[in-house]
């Protein structure tokens, strides 16, 4: 059977499959336009939560007993279909995590202690803070300068200066794949290759690309791709970092507990190889299972026509809002994904997003931990529509009408 | 009964009236437009009202008798907001203020605006009036 005969891509009937996705707020029909910030979940994960806490629940990696035996084995499965999924090389170098921020202060914290005085880290102008905040941390405490690569006023990275702030200084370049705010995609593949010639190592916060694209990192070669759970339709308080083997052997561990050694005695510690020596303490297992049934859902439905559907989606949204008076969309790249932010002259998007609220349509507004974004747009905020795949044109309507409403009621 | 109790009261009975929300939010909205403007320039951070997404500032005069309060927001749901809260405590002993429960946010369903995550700080400005009253107690 072909891919495209054995995947279909049919929103009703995917839909279905999102239990949150069919209830009210307010007597009104819930339209969650709030994807960016956290996915829903399917049916798929909702049951393997419930069937590990029901059934499974034991720690993993020690116990001899069948229960711990039964989850150790689903968790490292998990972790094998996640280096499937994002075509690691081994699954030693699927790092469970937090989530992307974790992910982010692991690789500042560990491979930061590689790095010395004078070194440079270079981020873009479009960065969320949990992009920013953990390097200027590292470069405070050691000695390490950060520079950022501007973006034009459509919202694009500013590929050539970025390639001419590259030196043999350059010892990492810390970029999103996506904007969060504006839906910027990055080429990630041109931003690689150039820091790669330098020899920085690039990490790239896949927050907001992991539900949206099909990630391949060998294909990308960034050295390190961080992710969240929650935001590619699994449980909150889960994710990865990936980084290449090599590199991850090279750095000290993170943080120390049990699980990440080899042998303690009070004089001296040997650390476990990888990926252990990068997960201290008890996991959460329950996550990284789930994790994995979130990406065993994926697996099931047609991701290119899903990416098609969430761009025509924003597509669609665009061309209505335009008309607008005094509206203008933030972030027009050529190239971007489903996030639609747009500002409103003389209405605060604050006000915009509460009274959307009150209609069922669940936006985000304000400033998306990108003030350093909002500065260069000179805007407090914006409001966010994000959009996934199990959205509609028709919830797009609902939402232009409300918005209407909305901003009658304010003028 | 107190003055402060008294305007409590008022205030729930107008807002029985409202039927819809819509109707609830114009008249916020109505409230935000009326309240007089603060200048620029008195805009200063000592008045701001620290808050995620839309800015407060709350200024204060008064004595050991009274104490009275102008504000402004750049969000004008916030901005109705904090004209609602002041219409209750303006004018008032600041012994009395220090002692209300504002227990009107509920009566008058707006305690969705009251959760810690709700960025429009309405936490922060009870918490923010209670404070200027104390200075005078």
């Amino acid at each position: 059977m072909s891919e495209s005969a054995k995947k279909n891509f049919n929103v009703r009937e995917i839909r279905e499959q999102f239990p949150a996705l069919r209830q009210q707020v307010y007597g009104k029909n819930l339209i969650y336009f709030d994807n960016g910030a956290t996915s829903q979940k399917p049916q798929l994960v909702l049951d393997a939560i419930n069937k590990f806490y029901s059934k499974e629940n034991a720690n993993i990696h020690r116990g001899v007993h069948f229960m711990s035996q039964k989850a150790t084995t689903e968790y490292e499965e998990s972790r094998k279909r996640i280096q499937r999924y994002i075509n690691a090389r081994k699954s030693e170098e699927i790092i469970f995590t937090k989530g992307t921020t974790d992910g982010i202060n692991l690789v500042a914290s560990s491979f930061g202690e590689l790095l010395k005085a004078g070194d440079e880290i270079i981020i873009s102008a479009m960065e969320h803070h949990s992009n920013i905040v953990p390097w200027q941390m590292l470069c405070m405490r050691k000695g390490l300068s950060l520079r950022v690569a501007p973006i034009n006023e459509k919202g694009e990275l500013l590929l050539e200066t970025f390639k001419q702030m590259l030196s043999k200084k350059t010892k990492l370049v810390a970029i999103t794949q996506i904007s969060n705010t504006l839906g910027t995609v990055n080429p990630i593949k041109d931003i690689v290759s150039a820091a790669h010639a330098v020899g920085a190592k690039v990490l790239v916060d896949g927050a907001q690309s992991i539900q949206h694209m099909k990630i391949d990192v060998k294909e990308m070669n960034c050295d390190f791709y961080v992710f969240s759970s929650h935001k590619v339709f699994g449980p909150t308080g889960i994710g990865v970092l990936y980084g290449k083997e090599e590199l991850l052997d090279a750095m000290p561990p993170y943080q120390g507990g049990g699980d990440m050694i080899s042998r303690v005695t009070f004089e001296r510690t040997t650390y476990n190889e990888l990926p252990f020596k990068f997960e201290a303490g008890t996991p959460h297992i329950a996550g990284g299972i789930c994790l994995g049934k979130a990406f065993e859902f994926l697996e099931s439905i047609d991701l290119k026509a899903a990416e098609e559907h969430e761009r025509s989606l924003a597509k669609y949204a665009e061309d209505i809002l335009d008309t607008f008076e005094g509206l203008k969309i933030i972030g027009e790249a050529k190239n971007k994904t489903s996030v639609v932010s747009f500002s409103v002259k003389g209405i605060h998007p604050f006000d915009i997003g509460t009274l959307l609220d009150k209609q069922g349509i669940a936006v985000r507004t304000g400033h998306h931990c990108t003030q350093p974004l909002m500065d260069f747009f000179k805007i407090p905020g914006t409001v966010r529509a994000s959009f996934a795949f199990y959205n509609t044109k028709q919830e797009i309507d609902t939402f232009v009408e409300a918005l209407e409403k909305s901003l009658n009621m304010l003028k | 009964m107190s003055e402060i109790k008294q305007r409590e009261e008022e205030l729930v009975a107008e807002f029985e009236l409202f039927e819809s929300w819509m109707e609830k939010y114009e008249y916020i909205i109505e409230l935000g437009k009326e309240l007089p403007l603060l200048a620029e320039n008195e805009k200063s951070d000592e008045l701001l009202i620290e808050g995620c997404q839309s800015r407060v500032w709350l200024k204060t005069s008064g004595n050991a008798s009274t104490i009275k309060f102008q504000a402004d927001a750049d969000a004008i749901i916030t901005k109705g907001i904090i004209a609602l809260l002041i219409r209750l405590v303006d004018n008032i002993d600041p012994k009395d203020l220090v002692q209300y429960n504002f227990g009107v946010v509920q009566a008058i369903g707006l305690q969705e605006h009251l959760s810690p995550t709700r960025s429009n700080g309405l936490n922060g400005m009870i918490k923010r009036l209670k404070n200027e009253a104390l200075k005078f107690c």
